[in-house]
């Protein structure tokens, strides 16, 4: 299932997004890609950590601050503090347990406050009400590339559900929407 | 003023002990004695001497290595105590000190008075000393080191001349040379035809001889005091309101500015102790991204810790000082700068205060191939971005620590369980090869060589494993977006 309608990215400014899914990561590092700055707020007794190297294909990991709080409640305050601040274009949070409605709704007015956009990054089922879209992340297989993945919205407060099949393309240094592998002219299920 | 035993006096101030005790220092390929104590000394050991003979003479001596820095810095705290006596204070040598007491001796009831005052409270402290005092800078140095005393005004050659001519500040080679030449003391130097001694030892002796009769004068170098940044205010009536508190951090805030700003430096951390009317005294300690020493910036950043401070009765005396200080030199405006980097800065003081200023960090580029060490992590408050950052290979967004799979044969395996997900090889690259850097011991790289390979699976993870051929086994290190 396609959507017709084009992919709603870059993000919608002022508000705060979720994406979870194997690929959230990947995801952040999209949106990452097409900002100036960003702060990474993650817990520090997490074992997974980025790797700038890994970055570098995408956007400038120079530019990329991280904070590691010692528990969500602080991630949740440095989280507001920088969102209403706005001097960072991205903030994105690594959420180990769900949002309440009043944790989500701060967060949403600090965005606003801000002018800036938040990324929260879950585990599947902890989404919060309050977030103004949810993507749902899935790396997938292709025999000819290797950074296809699909993005789904699987909640979107201003706007229709969709899902998008995107890969990098290296050259032009951005995500490229691609039809799905099935519809592809030329293939056996184009027809279909 | 003379400390004779600085370093061991200092060693045994904090730690006292009766028997014979040495301060040691390796110099010349072996340790040598370097400052003992009176009982030391009564046991025939000497200053230079090595260690190893020292404890054949003396069994029971104890010792412990000498610290350099801290005696040096000991001597800096002694130079400030004797600003009680004078303000012209300089340093002289490694161990001693010049007090010009000129006008000021009479505050203590004339120059002997005020000597045996210095002599007493020096004692109390436990530091041996031996003040000599005289009409010239040389004359007093003489008189400290070879026969303490007083000289009479006017008549130094009197004081001076039975003491040695080594009590002129001569190098050994030269004091050496006089004695051969029969000229053992200062009287007898004196005496002697300046002309020829000067063809022979240079103009330097003679300059010493009349430094030290006051012919040719001597100036006393008092070091500058550094700067004291710290402000206070004591309040008639207690506060207690957050408004009154923050008020009162901003007046002081506005005078530590201007000190700062007249001495080009910002501060890094600034600490407000505020002391409550049971003598009960509460620190807001502030850390900064950017050394800063612009009070409107400064004041909302103390919001949060002023916020959590409990007044009590009430606060009746706040004091702020700043505890680290960098130089922060006057810089030009121009349009090209723009404001958005205090913005950020301001941001990382804000959070730092929160989660602490080390835990907001950025990625520095290191030169290492191995994964783990080919970056480095830094505070973003006391580091700047740098680049370029440029992969060798493709690598993984996300690394973690290696988690075992099952696996067998060099080549990826066909099926395997990783996080309780059965997953399938669809293709997989490599191998990259690396090897540990032997000149770093790394526990995790005890495992030899590592064959990585990058694995796409039919189930969407693309994973990062590696292969130990050494040691055969598979693992996963991290996972590409």
């Amino acid at each position: 299932m396609t959507s017709r309608t084009t992919i709603p990215l870059p993000l919608r400014a002022n508000r705060v997004h979720e994406a979870c899914g194997a690929g959230r990561v990947g995801f952040a590092v999209a949106a990452m890609a097409l900002v100036r700055r960003t702060l990474w707020i993650r817990e520090s007794w997490q074992g997974e950590t980025l790797n700038p190297l890994g970055l570098a294909d995408f956007c400038d990991p120079s530019q990329l601050l991280v904070a590691q709080t010692k528990d969500q409640t602080d991630m949740l305050a440095v989280a507001e503090e920088a969102l209403r601040d706005g001097a960072l274009p991205l903030v994105v949070l690594e959420i180990t347990r769900p949002l309440n409605l009043r944790e989500g709704r701060r967060l949403q007015l600090a965005a606003k406050a801000g002018k800036s956009i938040g990324l929260c990054l879950l585990p599947e089922g902890m989404g919060s009400n309050a977030s103004e879209t949810r993507w749902l992340c899935t790396p997938l297989f292709d025999p000819d590339d290797s950074t296809l993945m699909s993005w789904e919205i699987i909640k979107n407060k201003s706007g229709t559900n969709g899902t998008w099949h995107v890969r990098w393309n290296a050259a032009a240094r951005r995500f490229d929407v691609v039809c799905p592998a099935g519809k592809r002219p030329g293939s056996a299920g184009a027809a279909l | 003023m003379w400390f004779a035993r600085l370093a061991s006096d200092r060693v045994l101030r904090a730690r006292p002990c009766d028997g014979p005790f040495a301060l040691t220092l390796k110099r010349a390929n072996a340790d040598r004695l370097y400052c003992l104590n009176r009982a030391a000394e009564a046991q025939n050991l000497s200053r230079g001497m090595t260690f190893a003979d020292a404890r054949a003479f003396c069994p029971d001596l104890l010792s412990q290595p000498a610290n350099l820095t801290e005696d040096r810095r000991f001597l800096h705290v002694l130079r400030r105590w004797a600003t009680r006596y004078c303000p012209w204070v300089g340093l002289e040598g490694d161990d001693g000190l010049v007090l010009d007491i000129t006008g000021a001796a009479h505050l203590f009831g004339g120059e002997s008075a005020m000597v045996a005052d210095m002599y007493q409270r020096l004692k109390r402290a436990g530091i041996t000393t031996r003040i000599g005092l005289g009409d010239t800078r040389g004359a007093a140095w003489a008189l400290a080191h070879f026969g303490a005393g007083e000289a009479a005004p006017g008549q130094p050659l009197a004081a001076l001349g039975q003491l040695p001519v080594a009590a002129l500040r001569l190098d050994d080679k030269t004091t050496t040379a006089l004695q051969r030449l029969g000229l053992r003391r200062i009287i007898d130097l004196e005496k002697a035809a300046r002309a020829p001694l000067a063809r022979r030892f240079g103009p330097d002796l003679m300059m010493r001889l009349d430094q030290a009769l006051g012919r040719q004068p001597e100036q006393v170098t008092p070091l500058a005091e550094p700067p004291h940044y710290g402000v206070r205010m004591s309040l008639p009536e207690p506060i207690g309101l957050f408004d009154d508190v923050m008020a009162g951090t901003s007046r002081l805030l506005e005078q530590l500015c201007t000190k700062l700003k007249t001495n080009e430096a910002g501060a890094r951390v600034l600490e407000l102790t505020l002391r409550r009317v049971d003598q009960e005294a509460q620190t807001v300690e502030l850390r900064l991204a950017r050394p800063l020493r612009d009070a409107q910036r400064i004041l909302p950043l103390f919001t949060r810790g002023v916020g959590e401070v409990e007044s009590g009765y009430g606060i009746d005396q706040l004091r702020l000082e700043a505890t680290q200080i960098e130089p922060l030199p006057v810089r030009q405006l121009s349009h090209v700068s723009s404001g958005r980097t205090d913005q950020l800065d301001d941001l990382i003081s804000r959070i730092g205060t929160r989660i602490g200023l080390d835990n907001i960090q950025r990625f520095l580029p290191a030169d290492s191939h191995i994964p783990e060490r080919s970056f480095l992590i830094a505070a973003a408050a006391y580091s700047e971005p740098e680049g370029p950052w440029i992969p060798p290979r493709p690598r993984p967004q996300r690394l973690f620590a290696p988690e075992p799979i099952a696996g067998d044969g060099s080549r990826p395996p066909k099926h395997f369980r990783w996080r309780r997900m059965p997953l399938s090889v669809a293709r997989a690259t490599g191998p990259e090869r690396i090897a540990p850097e032997w000149w770093l011991s790394d526990d995790n790289w005890r495992s030899g060589l590592r064959d990585y390979w990058r694995v796409e699976t039919q189930q969407g993870r693309r994973l990062w494993l590696f292969y130990t051929p050494q040691s055969p086994g598979w693992f996963v290190q991290g996972e590409f977006i």
